[in-house]
């Protein structure tokens, strides 16, 4: 191959060969048989020796794309960009795809002294165009970073960008670096909604600390003025090459423009299925199980009595929080069904909140797993998320599995979620953007039910005990996860039981 | 022991029983089961829903009806679609020509609008009384007017409506289309081709003139989406529930360039020259020398960028490591659970689990094993993977038994009592091309021996059968 021809090669992701390449490889391949090993971590088959071709082994998450992603944002201010880009980022990286957000008015309150007034965002004061467009270059240069020394793959570039020449620029800095890019516009029209956004948003802004509330709006709403006198939205015919979603009013209506790949058309996806109508989201696990009782986990058992009395208590709460339209999940396990039967309402049995399957250590006791399976059990405290159970699943598997209920829970509004420790673990994370490293330590005790409410940015959550006894089945991090501790040593946080 | 007054219950919550073939819990009195609440459904819609296609001839209407169709009922949905164009011909006996279409052609019109409403009134019967959830109604539904009937209808028989629009300026997408699909039509039997292609683009333009596109202002209240030059650009407006959505994501990812998916199992494994099922044992040695021979065939077929898929079995890695080309691996492609059969012979699960062996027989595509999963459960799984699929050119997925009967179920529209029976035998590999409206299917067979895992049907699926009877389609193994 040339030498063009092959640093194209190396560059790409590695294709087919040409047809003389790959005769010759396989040529030797037969003649050697490649030997198979399983990482004991996650139980991942790997070959023996690596080769130049197995790159890519390939995790239990699909490639979603080759090529570093920019989600660039565009509008007016007030129209949700923040919102959204801090809620997609969210999204992809409990799904497992590294993301960031750069919110260029951060820069732009890093780099001047206090925030006066609306006059900086004049179009023509010369002096704060130097500093903003300063600002975003700051930023672009950040997310190169973020993509070269961090293994991003994705950055959400958090700004107005609402004139064709910046747009440019951002487009000639991705094409020299090898970036996809992804526009997401939000036009909206309805005085109510912007208003509400300056409320729940803009008045707690550090640029309007010790301001008066109505100030701040008359203040605010010029500032969008200024930016409305050059805004030049998308336009069909000359951005047709661009990649973009066009939002419109909250989500009623909604264009979208040469998908390029796979995580643009999850992004699009879970875009359109995002609503910002207030309600919350209950989540809870089932009622205290036998097997709860004496210290074991997994399985498919009924209540204790007082997981019995917990979910009479539930119905309970239940009522009294009144909800309107209220829909209940559960799983296809008997004690997160047996919980939902007290509540006397319709409930929906999803098979996807089931809890991780421990494979061959269902229904044992930790101190018997330390006694069956000490490596394994010491490989799990060493690395929670990624350890997968013998013939089981990790928590990886988890959040794969769970991604279609999250999207669900998207759509829906008042839901109440029915279902176990790490399952819960993995949908709390979500919402309270919990790290992968986090997530499997989440405390989520029996008998608590979390109310969550989205506010602002983020979610309230609101934890309620329901007064009834329950053993405690969270297990701590020990302090020496070495394979050759003393069994002493790897039961030293687990909980009481009988 | 609680001061909690909310603990006494007027009911009590009710016992729950595990329905023995799916394993399910369910509510039971006197250990009989009750009238049960929901068990997912993936349609999360309460009432049925029309969906009704927008567009000029040659669009690829009735290519978006059929494929649509076919996802939804693997998926669980089921569908049906009316082609009125059908219903035409089977009014009108024989195509004369285009002037049929013209738009002064009075009785040409009242015949069209005959047809219009038959279709519609069966679709009222497939929604309302046969049980079907969604009903594709494919007509070129240009006018304004004519949609207002058909919004009309929908509202008084409380079903939801979804209009998709498909709109396209470019000829040569439209010259391929009536290549691929009109000149074999039944209207054009008769012709040669210059003669159909001639009398089909002078059917077009009957319409041209009176059709009027779904409007951003005007019909702003629909429910819509309307495609773009073949997958472009997308307009969706007031997506209303779980179906809408997964129908617009659905449509957002299919493609039409042409590409070839190739299916195949891994190589015979140890396990299964033993007879048994599930585990995570590693290739025969016939099944390394088909891997090899497997290499050997895609590399002769010269496939452009191709991928390659497999589970995160031994088995199926190892069979795409003689392939010698990177590959992916997905968990979602890992054989169906069989949960405390795992690694049985079909002989040992007639001796421990006799019951168990007999309801499988009764409904195999229903049927969970014991903390295990069911064909169905199967399909949840691997519904990402056909998106997936879809989104994708040319492809070799390589995986299992159970998973490549339901992958080729969706392919070939097989319904969920044939899904479970497909013939997917050991060292073959299938290659599937999309073709018109379905998809061409080339067996290869690549010539190295293995075991036979099928295992048909017995004729007794009684509970109280005899063992014989209920081993008598087992496959011969070592």
């Amino acid at each position: 191959m040339s030498q063009t021809e092959s640093k194209k090669e190396t560059k790409k992701e590695t294709k087919m060969d040409t047809k003389t390449e790959t005769k010759k490889e396989t040529k030797t391949e037969t003649k050697k048989e490649t030997k198979l090993t399983q990482n004991p971590l996650e139980k991942i088959w790997i070959p023996f020796l690596s080769s130049k071709l197995n790159q890519r082994r390939g995790s239990s998450v699909p490639q979603f794309t080759n090529s570093p992603t920019m989600i660039v944002m565009v509008g007016l201010p007030a129209r949700g960009k923040t919102y959204i880009s801090k809620k997609l980022t969210r999204y992809l990286n409990w799904i497992g795809v590294p993301t960031k957000v750069f919110n260029v008015g951060q820069y732009r309150r890093d780099a001047t002294q206090s925030y006066k007034s609306y006059e900086f965002f004049r179009p023509d004061n010369q002096e704060a165009m130097k500093i903003r467009k300063a600002c975003a270059i700051a930023a672009l240069k950040d997310v190169c970073s973020y993509f070269t020394q961090e293994q991003g793959q994705v950055a959400v570039f958090d700004a107005t960008n609402t004139t064709t020449e910046r747009r440019e620029v951002i487009l000639s800095f991705a094409k020299d670096n090898g970036y996809k890019v992804f526009f997401i516009e939000s036009l909206c029209d309805d005085p109510g909604i912007i208003s509400e956004n300056i409320k729940q948003v803009k008045l707690s802004s550090p640029d309007y600390v010790g301001c008066d509330a109505d100030d701040a709006v008359a203040d605010f709403l010029q500032r969008i003025d200024c930016y409305k006198i050059t805004y030049v939205p998308l336009d069909d015919e000359k951005d047709r090459s661009l990649s973009y979603i066009k939002i419109f009013n909250v989500g009623s209506r909604y264009l979208v423009n040469q998908v390029q790949d796979h995580i643009q058309s999850r992004i699009v996806y879970y875009l359109m299925n995002i609503h910002v109508t207030p309600r919350s989201i209950y989540l809870t696990r089932h009622g205290e199980s036998e097997l709860n009782l004496v210290g074991r986990i997994g399985g498919d058992t009924g209540l204790s009595p007082r997981g019995n009395k917990f979910a009479g208590a539930l119905g309970g709460y239940m009522r009294n929080q009144c909800i309107r339209e209220l829909k209940v999940w559960t799983s296809h396990m008997k004690r997160t069904i047996q919980t939902a039967e007290a509540l006397g309402v319709p409930y929906e049995q999803w098979k996807a909140l089931n809890e991780i399957d421990a494979g061959v250590c269902e229904e044992m006791s930790y101190e018997e797993i330390q006694d069956r399976y000490p490596e394994e059990f010491a490989l799990r405290d060493q690395n929670k998320y990624h350890y997968r159970y013998p013939k089981g699943e990790s928590y990886e598997d988890l959040v794969q599995r769970l991604e279609p209920v999250i999207m669900e829970l998207e759509r829906q509004e008042n839901v109440l979620v029915v279902c176990h420790q790490a399952v819960m673990r993995c949908l709390l994370a979500y919402f309270l953007d919990k790290s992968a490293a986090e997530l499997p330590y989440l405390k989520c005790p029996l008998h608590t039910v979390l109310k969550l409410t989205p506010v602002a940015y983020g979610c309230k959550v609101e934890s309620i005990f329901l007064n009834i006894e329950a053993v405690n089945t969270h297990r701590d991090k020990p302090v020496n996860v070495d394979v050759d501790r003393e069994p002493g040593e790897a039961l030293l946080t687990v909980p009481d039981h009988i | 022991m609680t001061s909690n007054e909310d603990v006494i219950m007027a009911t009590s919550p009710r016992e729950l029983t595990q329905n023995p073939l799916k394993k399910i819990w369910m509510p039971c009195k006197n250990g009989m089961p009750e009238k049960h609440i929901s068990q997912r459904r993936v349609c999360m819609t309460n009432c049925p829903t029309l969906i009704v296609t927008v567009g000029l001839p040659a669009r690829g209407k009735t290519y978006i009806s059929k494929k649509l169709t076919r996802y939804l009922n693997w998926i669980g949905v089921p569908t049906k679609e009316f082609n009125v164009g059908q219903y035409r011909r089977d009014c009108v006996k024989i195509y004369k020509s285009y002037e049929f279409f013209h738009p002064e052609n009075e009785e040409g019109l009242k015949i069209r609008k005959q047809c219009a409403l038959t279709a519609l009134n069966d679709v009222r019967q497939y929604l309302t009384v046969e049980g079907g959830q969604v009903a594709v109604f494919d007509a070129t539904n240009t006018t304004r007017e004519r949609r207002r009937t058909i919004t009309r209808f929908a509202e008084q028989n409380s079903f939801k409506v979804f209009f998709v629009e498909s709109v396209c300026e470019d000829p040569d997408v439209i010259a391929e289309n009536i290549v691929q699909v009109k000149l074999g039509s039944p209207d054009y039997i008769d012709c040669n081709t210059e003669e159909a292609i001639e009398d089909f683009m002078k059917r077009i333009k009957c319409y041209e003139n009176s059709y009027q596109p779904l409007d951003e202002v005007l019909d702003r209240d629909l429910s819509y989406i309307k495609v773009m030059d073949v997958g472009r650009r997308y307009l969706v407006n007031r997506v209303l529930d779980h179906i809408q959505s997964r129908i617009v994501y659905y449509l957002m990812n299919i493609h039409i360039t042409p590409r070839s998916i190739y299916l195949s199992r891994h190589g015979e494994s140890d396990l299964n020259v033993k007879g048994r099922i599930g585990g995570d044992s590693g290739l025969s040695g016939r099944g390394k020398e088909f891997a090899t021979c497997l290499g050997k065939f895609i590399q002769e077929q010269n496939i452009r960028d191709l991928k390659v898929w497999t589970s995160q079995m031994k088995r199926t890695i190892q069979t795409a490591e003689a392939v010698a080309v990177p590959y992916e691996q997905w968990k979602a492609l890992n054989e169906i659970d069989a949960g405390v059969c795992e690694e049985m012979r079909y002989e040992e699960i007639q001796e421990h689990f006799p019951l168990e062996f007999a309801l499988r027989d009764q409904d195999k595509y229903r049927y969970r094993y014991p903390k295990g999963e069911s064909y169905e459960d199967l399909v949840q799984r691997l519904e990402p993977v056909i998106m997936e699929l879809e989104r994708q050119e040319n492809i070799l997925v390589i995986c299992h038994q159970a998973v490549m009967r339901c992958l080729l179920a969706y392919f070939l529209d097989k319904s969920a009592e044939e899904l479970p029976y497909l013939k997917c035998p050991l060292h073959t590999v299938l290659k599937l091309t999309p073709v018109a409206y379905g998809c061409k299917v080339e067996s290869v067979c690549l010539k190295v021996e293995a075991v036979n895992t099928h295992r048909d049907r017995p004729e007794n699926v009684d509970t109280s059968r005899m063992p014989e009877e209920a081993l008598v389609t087992v496959p011969a193994h070592q």
